[in-house]
């Protein structure tokens, strides 16, 4: 077991290390770069402004200059300035975490109270009525693009309510009433869709296990071994689900992009968007390089659960 | 469900119409009905967010609006006029008979927000900031300013401008909203202190600026102008999604949008709040242009350029778009309603202006016939912004289609968009042009050969252009003046067809009816130091 | 999961008696079993069809424009109301469908198939070759999807094309993930080894032994793509990166004019986008029904 852990844990870096490079070249292949941005549409604009600000950002050292020193700064955890505005990376990222981590734990709450109860419904009550309505629903949430529902949202909201949330974003700890009027509307959006996987995964995890001989007998035994049989059956379902939740976790990060944008909400795929757009080298990388971590941490996770809970899988 | 949305137009034709008739009234006149009252703080919503905090460096709108109030500058465009030019941090000024010295007064009791004198020294650094940058500064307009031989301040309360030669604008140059006056002593010490760091002697003081949320601003109890700014603060968000702009203002969390807004989002904002919003409106300094690249056939053919400017219906197209994009009316050189706008007899002797459009669209076909390019094909680089490029991308590439000439759109990312251009490997793209002032220096400037200009996409040498431009920008006589402009004008959109000029754009802004003494210009970034701003109950 | 009904085979001897053809008789079996799949299949046959045969279903041009008749809501001079620039919304819906489909399946073909020849040739090859595609997989996994696509259009610039190319390149390394599991299973077969021992080149047992025995994860896995491929461009139209204008495109369809008339003209953004999810979700129901059939076990996200 600890070899396994040493093992997945030594193979984070080179991917890491990976991403990085991916990312820093992307960007510099990607055209158009954030002096011509900021200055192209100037009325006096000329090679000699282009040039100085290069040369301030560091743009004109050669391309593996920068990488390095860019790395050395990571690994010194110094992500140093935003190309757009100066401040600190580190400054600009946690401005937008709170949010951003806010929606992504709600969302992920809506999901959860969405999915397992629904999903447990539909398999007790396989090929029945009840179970065709779940996986319609679920399916919906797949195919529903969730900034349309955004936008559908904010129409309804806008029209028949004649009210609108807020705009400015206020901590949970400061004012609750005014935060989650705020967010509730995102993370419905997106945590129905985040709810549709789980749901379905619930589905057919729990209708494996039912499938099995123990429960079968169990379930010839009478009422009350049922109850006792389900809870059981749902503890066994619960991982594939889990893996489930924790992998949409981490592209939910990367999926708040629209959203954000639909609900004008201040948050890091707003800022992803918007950097990128701007050719911010520097914030682009560093949030690349976020989102990775997030992901590889959460998978890392769900692999130690798995091979914590199923001691099956420890050998492989 | 036809009869009710008649009925709901008309309501709304009504409602723009009465707030249209009440803004004609000449503004001092306005004034005088209604006594300012302090107190309130005005809340505004911005599209975008300013880079730094510098104004000398950037050039977008996301800085002035948030930015400005902190800030004096030497001279300014007047709140109630903008035609004309009044003193800010100056109380008078003399010009000298050749007109190559410009000596300015300034008041007395201006202080910074740190408590400090602003002084002659002030206005020099921050000018020499300007027109001379030292290594590393970058300074965004300072190609305005070749003209300045010298900027001097014999004592603390006289600066003194020594031009090169004599320049008609340049009073009006130094109205630049850009112009930020910052303290002397600061900059010595760090040129590049202001991009982090805000500290001016507008009617503002700084409070606070999360980003990517909101800035805050409160009133400077040390203002020069006593009893103004009227406000106790304002508030800036910054909500970049358009469709949360209107709801915002609709939804009565913000009062006001300083940049403008779409005729379709004036009409929903008119129709949810009724008496309680106003719309102010305006022709605006800033129009869409095709570029036609002279490096490529065929359009190094003046009858090919020519063809195509014929073809597009201007006055069909300003009474169909006017209603889904921010554009209006049809115009020359200049902003409609400034002083060297271009006369209606001028205007219908420039190909594509006439209003016989059946035609100048045979005149099209015949021209492009002449020139060998009969069923000429090509294709339009546009630029990824909605408002009004797709509009007026689609609109253009329909009134092409009219002569035969067929068009397919390649849409480019607003990043990339200027590498691609300055590449010069285009045939035909859409250029882009706004003006801070109305000026005919600024707005003239593209014209330019590419040599002298490289933002000229057209890419073309006219060395007449080029004369044409440096008479109209020493013509001190204005008359003289117009006359140079005319010229330019004729030449550029008709015999030689380099630039086409589309529809001018137009500057809608519905606001809180309780938002008082701001009075619309035709630029986004004139008249935003809010000093003259007040909120009714 | 195989529930007989007596019904069914009441109908199985109907469709006999009744000598239709094969191939009906498989399509009615189907139906019976998967009732929500072969609803899924129907909506997908009526996208094809609309999409081949759009120049005769569509009233009008998709690009004809009719300034008189900007923004007016569904009439019956216009079904689904017009745009604004008056272009009919119905048509340009009907025209639309190509685009989705072709991006759909042009995505998920390419994606899927290469996935599947990734996945397979890692499993078969296994050590330090697997190792390292997997190291990659896994690189191209922690990627953001939206930054992938987004570099692929700025390079190359919008157009479909170009869209399918950024869609594409997210999806192999999933599809090769999912593919080398199956593929494993089959690699641990005698069969292989004896393969190997006779001598067949690698070429040959790939694609004539490994690739027929994973079929079934990949078909799953290539319906699952044509529904997110749909999603994904309109999501990269949403943000401007997709197809450009004046094509018509679902996604594009919802972009600017659509959300900000979306209070005075609601037809422009509600059309598109029930659109979008509805063929998304055919895709997804006939993607479940076919994973019920072939590999009930199969983890598809």
């Amino acid at each position: 077991m600890r070899r396994y852990i040493l093992r997945r844990l030594l193979l984070i870096l080179p991917t890491l290390l990976g991403v990085a490079v991916l990312v820093f070249l992307l960007m510099r292949v990607v055209p158009g770069d954030i002096v011509e941005m900021r200055f192209a549409e100037g009325q006096f604009f000329n090679a000699e402004l282009v040039a100085k600000e290069r040369a301030r950002l560091g743009l004109d050292r050669p391309l593996w200059r920068q990488f390095l020193d860019w790395l050395w700064g990571i690994v010194r955890l110094d992500f140093g300035l935003s190309m757009w505005s100066g401040n600190p990376i580190t400054r600009e990222i946690a401005l937008r975490l709170q949010l951003s981590l806010q929606l992504a734990v709600m969302a992920t709450v809506v999901a959860v109270l969405l999915a397992i109860p629904l999903g447990t419904l539909a398999a007790l009550r396989q090929d029945t009525w009840v179970d065709y309505i779940v996986r319609v629903f679920a399916i919906a949430g797949l195919a529903t693009p969730s900034f349309w529902l955004g936008i559908v949202m904010f129409l309804v909201l806008l029209s028949v309510f004649r009210w609108i949330p807020p705009m400015v974003f206020t901590p949970l700890w400061e004012n609750p009433w005014q935060n989650l009027s705020q967010m509730i509307w995102p993370a419905l959006a997106v945590g129905y869709r985040y709810s549709a996987v789980a749901m379905r995964m619930t589905r057919s995890a729990m209708l494996e296990v039912l499938r099995e001989d123990y429960i079968r007998t169990a379930r010839a035994k009478g009422l009350w071994q049922r109850l006792i049989v389900k809870r059981h059956a749902l503890k066994n379902a619960l991982l594939p689900v889990l893996t489930v939740i924790g992998l949409e976790f981490a592209f939910l990060m990367g999926g708040l992009v629209v959203t954000e944008q639909v609900f004008n909400l201040n948050g890091l795929g707003l800022l992803f968007v918007q950097s990128v757009a701007r050719r911010d080298y520097t914030l682009v990388q560093a949030l690349v390089l976020l989102v990775a971590f997030v992901y590889i941490l959460v998978n890392f996770c769900v692999d130690l659960l798995y091979g914590w809970l199923d001691p099956r899988l420890r050998y492989q | 469900m036809q009869l009710g949305r008649n009925g709901w137009w008309q309501g709304v034709l009504l409602a723009l119409a009465l707030s249209v008739v009440v803004l004609m009234v000449p503004g001092p006149f306005a004034l005088a009905q209604e006594q300012p009252r302090s107190g309130g703080e005005l809340i505004m919503a911005v599209p975008s967010e300013p880079p730094s905090y510098d104004g000398h460096r950037e050039e977008t709108f996301g800085l002035i609006h948030p930015i400005a109030p902190f800030y004096s500058l030497l001279l300014r465009v007047d709140p109630d006029d903008y035609t004309k030019v009044v003193g800010d941090v100056a109380e008078r000024w003399t010009v000298a008979d050749d007109k190559l010295s410009y000596t300015f007064t300034l008041r007395k009791g201006v202080m910074f927000h740190d408590g400090s004198p602003v002084t002659a020294k002030d206005v020099k650094a921050s000018y020499d900031k300007i027109i001379f940058p030292p290594a590393g500064v970058v300074s965004d307009r300072q190609g305005q300013y070749t003209v300045v031989e010298a900027v001097e301040a014999p004592d603390d309360a006289t600066v003194r401008f020594r031009l090169k030669w004599p320049s008609a604008s340049f009073l009006l140059s130094l109205a630049s909203p850009w112009n930020f006056i910052y303290k002397a002593d600061t900059l010595a010490k760090d040129m590049h202190w202001y991009e982090q760091n805000i500290m001016g002697s507008g009617p503002f003081v700084f409070v606070e600026h999360v980003r990517g949320s909101h800035l805050v601003g409160k009133r400077n109890p040390n203002y020069w102008d006593k009893g103004k700014p009227y406000l106790d603060g304002y508030r800036a968000l910054f909500i970049s999604d358009t469709a949360a702009r209107v709801a915002a203002l609709k939804g009565e969390r913000a009062h006001i949008e300083f940049r403008g807004l779409a005729p379709k989002q004036r009409d929903e904002i008119v129709k949810a709040l009724g008496a309680k919003a106003t719309v102010q409106e305006s022709p605006w300094d800033c129009i869409l242009l095709v570029a036609m690249n002279h490096e490529k056939k065929p359009f190094d053919d003046p009858r090919v350029r020519r063809a195509l400017t014929l073809a597009l219906d201007r006055y069909e197209g300003s009474r169909v778009l006017s209603q889904i994009a921010i554009v209006k009316e049809v115009a020359g050189v200049q902003v409609p309603s400034t002083p060297y706008a271009t006369p209606p007899e001028a205007l219908a002797g420039l190909a594509g202006y006439g209003k016989n459009i059946e035609a100048s669209r045979q005149e099209a076909r015949r021209l492009l016939k002449e020139a060998g390019a009969e069923g000429l094909s090509f294709t339009f680089k546009n630029r990824g912004i909605p408002m009004p490029y797709e509009p007026l991308g689609i609109w253009l590439i329909d009134q092409w289609r009219k002569i035969g000439v067929n068009v397919n759109q390649e849409v480019i990312e607003a990043a990339a968009y200027y590498k691609v251009l300055r590449a010069g490997e285009h045939d035909v793209a859409m250029d882009f042009q706004c003006g801070y002032i109305v000026d005919p220096d600024l707005d003239l400037y593209k014209f330019l050969s590419v040599d002298r200009n490289p933002s000229n996409y057209s890419r073309y040498s006219d060395r007449v252009l080029d004369d044409l431009y440096d008479k109209q920008s020493r013509a001190t006589d204005s008359e003289e003046r117009k006359q140079y402009i005319r010229q330019f004008e004729k030449r550029l959109l008709d015999e030689e067809a380099h630039y086409i000029m589309t529809l001018q754009w137009q500057r809608i802004i519905p606001h809180s009816a309780k938002v008082k003494g701001w009075k619309i210009t035709p630029s986004h970034y004139l008249n935003q130091q809010l000093d003259t701003v007040w909120l009714a109950e | 999961m195989m529930q007989t009904k007596p019904p069914r085979a009441a109908v199985a001897q109907a469709s006999r008696a009744l000598s239709l053809p094969r191939w009906l008789r498989g399509v009615i079996r189907f139906a019976r079993r998967w009732p929500l799949g072969a609803a899924g299949a129907a909506i997908i046959v009526v996208m094809i069809l609309c999409a081949i045969a759009a120049p005769l279903v569509a009233p009008y041009h998709p690009l004809e424009t009719d300034f008189a008749a900007q923004f007016s809501p569904p009439t019956l001079t216009h079904w689904l109301g017009t745009d604004a620039f008056g272009r009919d919304l119905l048509s340009r819906l009907i025209y639309g469908s190509r685009t989705a489909l072709l991006v759909g399946f042009a995505s998920a073909f390419v994606g899927a198939t290469l996935g599947a020849l990734i996945g397979v040739a890692s499993a078969y090859f296994g050590g330090r070759i697997d190792l390292l595609i997997q190291r990659l997989v896994d690189l191209f996994l922690a990627f953001p999807i939206i930054i992938l696509a987004l570099a692929v259009v700025s390079i190359l610039g919008t157009g479909v094309g170009n869209v399918i190319m950024a869609i594409t390149v997210p999806m192999i390394p999933n599809c090769a993930r999912v593919v080398r599991a199956s593929a494993l299973a089959v690699r641990q077969t005698p069969y292989v080894d004896a393969a190997r021992a006779a001598g067949f080149g690698h070429g040959r047992i790939i694609f004539r032994h490994m690739l027929p025995n994973v079929m079934a994860p990949y078909l799953i896995m290539l319906t699952a793509y044509v529904g997110q491929a749909i999603l994904l461009e309109a999501s990269l139209s949403f943000l401007g990166l997709g197809v450009a204008e004046p094509t018509a495109a679902w996604g594009l369809m919802l972009r600017g004019a659509a959300v900000e008339f979306a209070e005075t003209a609601p037809w422009m953004a509600i059309f598109p986008g029930l659109a979008i999810s509805l063929g998304v979700f055919a895709f997804n129901l006939f993607g479940d029904s076919l994973r019920d059939a072939l590999d009930p076990k199969l983890r598809v996200l």
